[in-house]
């Protein structure tokens, strides 16, 4: 068992953090993208999400590398936050949806000028 | 009892609170109280500290109450400074101001604004009392300004007409000229002295050299400040137009104390003027020129408190030649024989103007010496003293000023004696044109007159017994030795300025034979009013008609309104005019309203990228964020 926990760990940092560089950078265009062409406001919280877990990844990454374990504590924290983050942002969508019967961004235009 | 004296002052001030803050509440029978029970107080006070002082062996008390102002070494303790000079105004003021309060119940009684009045009436005297009892100069300044602005609420107290608004407005601007001088002169004096108190400076002061220039530049600068506020020439047009004010203001301020500030002002500096010749000789000429001026502008007057108004500043004129001369005591007593008899006429004159209901032209007058005795009684003993007829105070003080300008120099006595003659004229002229002859109104005003009630005929009376005994309290030499009350108690105050300048040394003989002129002079000239306006009846013309010559000039005041309005006022329009119209209209409001259309004409088209849709606000986001880096990266 603990020779299984030494190997997976000896396997992880076997590999190179580019890697993790490369994946977490992926992500994050991936929710942009997201975030920027979808309309659906679900869709939008959610590639929210994503940006803020590559985010995580990376943290979790260089924490490993540098054999510093603040950096998954931090991980930890960020969690936590998007937890009550995201409850208050779908809180907010359900309300839009009640008045509006929709969750579509675009319709949420009145507040201009 | 001193070292209470600041109670004097606290008293008109409490009543002025009580009938200010409540003046809605307060009827006007308790605000005439209280108005005239605080000023009575004060006398009693007065007089109280008048006797303690001459008990004493001190010369002046100084009285501190709190420190004022600590600026680096300055140090101005606010503090009292009361002497034989201070107790001869406290009396003055309070007893004179306590006769015109009750007067003033009687002459005022129809009027709405009657709590208003006396509370401001008592702020007067308020800051009077203040003005001669600070213990340097700043404190004088406060009651200076204090004055000053009593002054102007009680000039434009009819507030409703816009022409004693201006009359307020106009001795308020032309006593600014006067107190920037004075200020200027309070600044040097720090300079040189290190301080403002009295009793710092004038020490200090004896030991400078005569005709110290520092000593020449603060005293003409007090001196302009004099000027101001004791309307002398030229800053004198004030004090005629002050009359728009109800009359027994024009009593007490206008005639019998603040214009005397000035006077106070130069006793109180004796020392300083008397170090400073050049300065002596400016104060002895404008006085002169004034009582002069004055009194020619006097002799055509068809107002009757227009004709008191000229001679008030004639004779403030005498006692500026009195300063000037240095003959101090002469100026102290006649400011003290002037308040007596002048406060007589103006109220004197309120009381006709009271019974003819507000008519002040004397060409409607006449004839009221049966109709009211009291008033003709008491305003005659006046008249007799202001010109001067022995033995009315009037006699006495301005005998005391002739002799010294006699002593200083003979011219200085034939210019002085020319402006009696004058004065003597006018004021029977006056006379003769109200009380004697018939009456010249309309049959409706005529049913009407009727003698004051007794709140304004019993003040008239006192001051028509002060008027008549007045002057026993400054016997001349040549009457008696040591007779001369008034300047033993004032010795004290003088004392240093007497030693720098020359004795007077007029022998009796000669002091005999002018009396003997002056008084004959009068009596001539009194015979020439009788023959004019009694003799031959003659009224003066009305205004429509064209004057001509000398009489032109005098009735039109020399024109010096007009000259100021035009080498002054008008250009002071125009500029003011210019710079409204191209500095401010066009030049500041472009900056300014080109800075708001500016901001505007961006900001309503930066707005429309508000567009409501959360895409593209996110795409804002996405592409600021990229910039930020890009920046970044490339900057760095």
């Amino acid at each position: 068992m603990i020779k299984n926990l030494e190997d997976t760990l000896q396997t992880i940092q076997s590999i190179p953090l580019e890697h993790y560089i490369w994946f977490s950078t992926a992500l994050f265009i991936v929710g942009v993208i997201g975030v920027l062409t979808r309309r659906n406001a679900i869709i939008i919280l959610m590639s929210v999400e994503l940006m803020l877990n590559a985010v995580n990844l990376l943290l979790a990454a260089f924490s490993v590398h540098h054999g510093d374990p603040s950096g998954q504590v931090f991980v930890f924290f960020i969690m936590a936050v998007a937890a009550a983050e995201v409850a208050v942002g779908l809180a907010i969508i359900v309300m839009i949806y009640r008045n509006t019967g929709s969750v579509d961004i675009d319709i949420m235009n009145k507040l201009k000028w | 009892m001193i070292e209470k004296s600041w109670l004097i002052p606290l008293l008109p001030f409490l009543g002025f609170l009580i009938n200010g803050l409540g003046r809605s509440r307060i009827s006007k029978k308790t605000a005439a109280v209280i108005g005239s029970a605080s000023v009575l107080c004060s006398f009693i006070l007065s007089v109280l500290v008048f006797f303690e002082l001459q008990g004493s062996a001190e010369t002046g008390v100084t009285v501190k109450l709190f420190e004022w102002i600590r600026a680096g070494s300055l140090q101005i303790p606010f503090s009292f400074y009361v002497d034989p000079l201070t107790c001869v105004w406290l009396l003055v003021i309070t007893g004179i101001g306590f006769l015109i309060h009750v007067y003033s119940a009687g002459y005022m009684h129809a009027d709405q604004g009657f709590g208003k009045f006396f509370s401001y009436l008592n702020l007067f005297v308020f800051f009077m009392l203040i003005l001669v009892m600070g213990a340097g100069y700043a404190i004088m300044f406060i009651g200076w300004e204090g004055v000053g602005l009593c002054s102007y609420l009680l000039i434009g107290f009819w507030y409703k007409n816009d022409a004693y608004n201006d009359a307020a407005k106009k001795a308020f601007i032309m006593n600014r000229i006067g107190d920037l001088g004075f200020l200027l002169g309070i600044f040097l004096l720090i300079a040189t002295f290190g301080s403002t108190d009295f009793t710092e400076i004038f020490p200090q002061a004896a030991g400078f050299q005569s005709g110290d220039g520092r000593l020449l530049a603060i005293t003409l600068c007090l001196f302009i400040g004099a000027v101001g506020k004791s309307a002398q020439l030229p800053l004198y047009t004030w004090l005629p137009d002050a009359m728009a004010g109800p009359t027994p203001v024009s009593a007490l301020i206008h005639a019998a104390t603040m214009v005397t500030a000035g006077v106070y002002m130069v006793a109180r500096s004796n020392i300083l003027y008397a170090l400073s010749p050049v300065a002596m000789t400016v104060v002895a000429i404008t006085g002169l020129a004034t009582a002069i001026f004055a009194a020619l502008i006097a002799l055509t007057q068809n107002d009757i408190k227009k004709v008191l108004a000229y001679s008030t500043v004639s004779q403030l004129g005498y006692m500026f030649l009195a300063l000037g001369v240095g003959a101090f005591t002469g100026a102290v007593f006649h400011v003290m024989t002037h308040a007596f008899f002048k406060a007589l006429l103006f109220l004197g004159a309120g009381s006709v103007i009271h019974a003819l209901h507000d008519q002040q032209d004397m060409r409607r007058m006449g004839g009221l010496k049966k109709a009211m005795p009291v008033t003709f009684l008491t305003m005659l003993l006046a008249t007799l003293a202001i010109s001067g007829i022995p033995p009315f105070s009037g006699f006495f003080s301005k005998d005391e000023i002739l002799a010294h300008a006699f002593s200083r120099d003979p011219l200085l006595w034939v210019l002085g004696f020319a402006g009696a003659l004058l004065t003597a004229f006018y004021m029977f002229r006056m006379l003769f044109l109200t009380f004697w002859g018939d009456f010249r109104g309309t049959a409706k005003e005529k049913q009407g007159i009727h003698e004051s009630p007794a709140s304004m005929t019993v003040p008239l009376i006192l001051l028509a017994v002060l008027s008549v005994v007045g002057g026993f309290l400054g016997i001349p030499e040549v009457f008696a030795r040591q007779a001369h009350l008034l300047g033993g108690f004032l010795a004290p105050v003088f004392a240093a300025s007497q030693e720098v300048l020359p004795a007077m040394h007029v022998p009796h003989s000669t002091e005999w034979i002018l009396m003997g002129i002056s008084v004959l002079g009068v009596l001539v000239s009194i015979g020439m009013a009788w023959s004019l306006y009694v003799k031959k009846k003659r009224v003066p013309a009305e205004d429509t008609v064209q004057r001509s010559g000398l009489v032109a000039w005098s009735y039109h005041k020399f024109y010096v309104d007009e000259l100021y309005q035009a080498l002054i006022v008008r250009p002071l329009d125009a500029l003011s005019g210019f710079f409204y119209r191209v500095m401010d209209k066009r030049f500041i409001d472009g900056i300014v309203n080109g800075v708001g259309s500016t901001i505007l004409a961006f900001s309503s088209t930066l707005r429309l990228l508000q567009t409501g849709r959360i895409g593209s606000y996110l795409f804002y986001m996405v592409a600021g964020i990229i910039l930020i880096f890009l920046l970044n990266y490339l900057i760095f």
